[in-house]
C-alpha cells in the first residue's frame, strides 16, 4: 500500500455521525481536462472569457430541457433529512458534503437568476452571483458527489442530488472547465471503443490468453469469442473486465455460463465497453454517441440479444436510457428482455436447473454482497420488485454455502456507495475515496467481526477497483473483493449435462 | 499543467501525475530516476516487468492486462512470482500504474 498524507478514519463498533469540520475537503479537486481532452468532446479548451454569462445561460437551457431539475432546485425546505446520509460527509465531516449544502452551490445561482425574489432581494433568499470563488467550490464539491442517490431515498421530496451534480458538471464543461479523468476516457471510447484504450488486437490477445488459462485450470475448451457475426448474444462488459482483478475472474465466469448454456455469444472489438462516463458529466449528446456504438455493433454482428456485464452505471444507462437514447431495438428478439443483465441471464439458467453448481468450490469463503448504487437505486432485474437485490444474492447463494448480509440500513436501496463512483475513481482523489468508503467498510468490518466474513462480492467494475484500492487502508486485504460471476464460475460444473 | 523530471541534466516533460508526455523521451535512466524519487531501487526483477511492459506496448499500443503480465512474469521468474501479490511487492503503488510510469508508458485509464 502506498504511503498516506491524511488520516484514515478509524473503524469502531458502530458508525458515528462525525463532528463538523468546515473546509476539511475544500482543497479536494480532480485534475482538470487538458485542451486536447476538451477538444475531443467539442468543449471549449479553456475557461471562456464571459464564463459567468455562459454558465447562467446554460443553466437556463438545462432548466428548459429538464423539468425535474427545476423541481429539485425549487422544492428543498431545508428539513435536514439528507444531512447525515452522504458517505462523503460521514467520512470527511465537511459540512459542504451534506447533500443540501452541495445542492445549494447550484441552487443559490438558480435563485439569483431564475426567481423573482432572488433577482430583487438576493441576500434574503440565499441567492448568489457566480463568481470565481463559487466556481472553484462548484468544481471541488460537485466532484465530491458520486451521484449515488442515497440522499434522495431519505429526502421527503425525492430531490436528486445526482441530477444537480450532473447539471453542474455539464455547465462546467460548457464554460471550458472539464475533468480530466472523465473526459479523457470518453474520448478514448469514441476513438477506440473502450475506456482503457484497448485496441482490437490487444483484446484478441487477452482473450486467447484467457482461453488457455481456463483450459489449463479445467481441461475444458471454454471460448471467449470476438466479433463473431451471427452469434445469438452480444456481451457488453465493462472493459475493466479485460484488464483488472478481480474483474477478469468475473469475465471468466460469464464465459463459463455461456459455455454451459450452449449459447453462441460474442464480444465486439468496436463496442467493448459497457461503461458510459457521459452520464457522469451529464451530457446527453456524448451519452448518446457512446450508446450508439453498442447499437451499431449489435446490428453489424446480427445478434438477437444484448447482455450487459457487471457494471453499475452501465446498467442504469442500458436499463433506463437505451431505448430512447439509441433505440428502438426492434431488430433484437422481443422474447428476451432488451437489454438483459448477465445476472438475469444466469439466474434464468439456475431457476431452470440448467446449471450445475458445486457450492463446495467456494467453501473457503464467507461472502457478503455490496449492492452497487446505480443498480440498487436506478434499475431493476428480473420480473419482480426489488429483483435487483434478490437476483445477485440468489446467484451467490446458489454458488456459496456461506453468505451473510451487511446491516440492513447499508444494503438494498439504502446501500452506501463504494466511494469511487460517478467519475471519481482517480488517484488524485484518493483521500476522498478512502474517507468516502468509511460507511461501507464499517458495515463490512461488522460482518467480518460477527460472522467471520472473508470476501465481499460486487457487480460493478468501479466498486471492485475502488475496494481493491481502499480496503488495504483499513487493514483489509485487497483480494477480499470478488466478482459475482467469479463465484458462479468457481462453482459451475463444466461439461456434465446429465 | 505539466512539470518535468530531470534526467542526467536534461529536463523531460511529464504530466501532473508524473507520466512522460513524450514517450520517445524514455531511456533506462528515466526509470531509475523516477524510482529513486519513490525511494525504490530497481532490481533485475523490476526490469523484467518494465521490459515486458515496453515490449507489449510496442506491439499493442496499450499496457497488458494484469493477468497477461503476471503470466509472463511467472514464465520468466518462476511460477511462485507469477501473481499480483508479487507484483505489488515490486511496485507498491500498483503494477499497472507505477510500473507503466517507470516504463515511460501513458497511465492506464478506466475503471481500474
Amino acid at each position: 500500500m502506498a504511503k498516506t498524507d491524511f488520516e484514515v478514519p478509524a473503524l469502531r463498533d458502530y458508525l458515528r455521525t462525525p463532528d463538523l469540520r468546515p473546509g476539511a475537503m475544500a482543497k479536494s479537486a480532480p485534475f482538470k481536462a487538458a485542451p486536447r481532452h476538451q477538444q475531443a468532446l467539442g468543449f471549449p479548451e479553456a475557461l471562456v472569457p464571459d464564463w459567468e454569462r455562459v454558465a447562467v445561460a446554460k443553466l437556463g437551457d438545462l432548466l428548459g430541457k429538464y423539468r425535474s431539475l427545476r423541481v429539485h432546485l425549487d422544492s428543498c425546505v431545508k428539513c435536514g433529512a439528507c444531512t447525515d446520509k452522504c458517505h462523503y460527509f460521514l467520512g470527511t465531516g465537511d459540512p459542504k458534503n451534506m447533500p443540501v449544502a452541495r445542492q445549494d452551490l447550484l441552487r443559490s445561482v438558480y435563485r439569483r437568476h431564475f426567481t423573482l425574489a432572488g433577482k430583487l432581494f438576493p441576500r434574503l433568499v440565499g441567492a448568489r452571483d457566480l463568481d470565481a470563488a463559487l466556481l472553484d467550490e462548484w468544481y471541488g464539491y460537485f466532484h465530491q458527489c458520486s451521484q449515488c442517490r442515497r440522499c434522495s431515498v431519505f429526502c421527503p421530496y425525492g430531490i436528486d442530488t445526482a441530477e444537480i451534480s450532473m447539471a453542474a458538471r455539464e455547465i462546467l464543461d460548457e464554460i471550458g472547465v472539464g475533468q480530466k479523468y472523465c473526459n479523457e476516457i470518453i474520448a478514448k471510447v469514441h476513438a477506440i471503443g473502450n475506456n482503457l484504450g484497448l485496441p482490437g488486437p490487444a483484446l484478441a490477445n487477452t482473450l486467447e490468453g484467457l482461453e488457455e488459462d481456463v483450459k489449463e485450470a479445467t481441461g475444458v475448451d471454454v471460448r471467449f469469442p470476438l466479433d463473431v457475426e451471427g452469434a445469438e448474444v452480444l456481451l457488453i462488459p465493462p472493459s475493466a473486465d479485460f484488464f483488472a482483478e478481480p474483474h477478469i475472474d468475473g469475465l471468466i465466469g460469464y464465459a463459463k455460463v455461456f459455455h454451459q448454456a450452449g449459447v453462441r455469444w460474442t464480444l465486439s472489438s468496436y463496442a467493448s465497453e459497457a461503461a458510459n462516463f457521459a452520464m457522469f458529466i451529464g451530457n446527453y449528446a456524448q451519452m448518446r454517441k457512446v450508446a450508439l456504438r453498442i447499437r451499431q455493433a449489435a446490428i453489424d454482428l446480427k445478434v438477437k440479444r444484448i447482455v450487459v456485464g457487471e457494471c453499475g452505471h452501465a446498467w442504469r444507462v442500458a436499463y433506463g436510457f437505451w431505448n430512447t437514447l439509441a433505440g428502438p431495438f426492434d431488430f433484437l428478439d422481443p422474447r428476451y428482455p432488451v437489454p438483459q443483465h448477465i445476472v438475469e441471464f444466469t439466474y434464468d439458467l439456475i431457476r431452470r436447473g440448467a446449471l450445475k453448481l458445486d457450492k463446495e468450490a467456494n467453501d473457503h469463503m464467507k461472502v457478503t454482497f455490496h449492492d452497487s448504487c446505480n443498480v440498487a437505486r436506478a434499475t431493476r432485474m428480473g420480473d419482480l420488485p426489488g429483483g435487483q437485490f434478490v437476483l445477485p444474492r440468489a446467484l451467490i447463494k446458489a454458488s456459496c454455502n456461506h453468505y451473510f448480509d451487511m446491516a440492513p440500513d447499508t444494503i438494498g436501496e439504502k446501500t452506501f456507495c463504494c466511494g469511487g463512483g460517478g467519475g471519481l475513481l482517480t488517484d488524485e482523489l484518493i483521500e476522498l475515496r478512502v474517507k468516502g468508503a468509511l460507511p461501507r467498510v464499517q458495515a463490512l468490518h461488522e460482518v467480518r467481526q460477527e460472522h467471520g466474513v472473508t470476501h465481499m462480492a460486487a457487480i460493478c467494475a468501479i466498486c471492485k477497483s475502488q475496494f481493491t484500492k481502499v480496503l488495504p487502508y483499513y487493514g483489509i486485504p485487497m483480494d477480499s473483493v470478488v466478482s459475482v460471476h467469479q463465484l458462479v464460475g468457481n462453482a459451475i460444473r463444466l461439461g456434465t449435462s446429465s | 499543467m505539466t512539470s518535468a523530471v530531470a534526467v542526467k541534466g536534461k529536463e523531460l516533460e511529464v504530466d501532473e501525475e508524473g507520466y512522460l508526455v513524450n514517450l520517445g523521451d524514455w531511456n533506462e535512466d528515466v526509470a531509475n530516476v523516477m524510482a529513486a524519487e519513490d525511494t525504490l531501487t530497481l532490481t533485475e526483477n523490476h526490469w523484467e516487468v518494465i521490459n515486458f511492459l515496453r515490449d507489449y506496448y510496442a506491439e499493442y499500443q496499450v499496457a497488458p492486462a494484469i493477468r497477461v503480465l503476471t503470466k509472463a512474469i511467472g514464465k520468466k521468474l518462476g511460477p511462485e512470482k507469477g501473481n499480483s501479490k508479487y507484483l505489488y511487492e515490486l511496485f507498491p503503488y500498483g503494477p499497472a500504474k507505477q510500473a507503466c510510469r517507470y516504463a515511460g508508458l501513458p497511465k492506464p485509464t478506466g475503471c481500474i
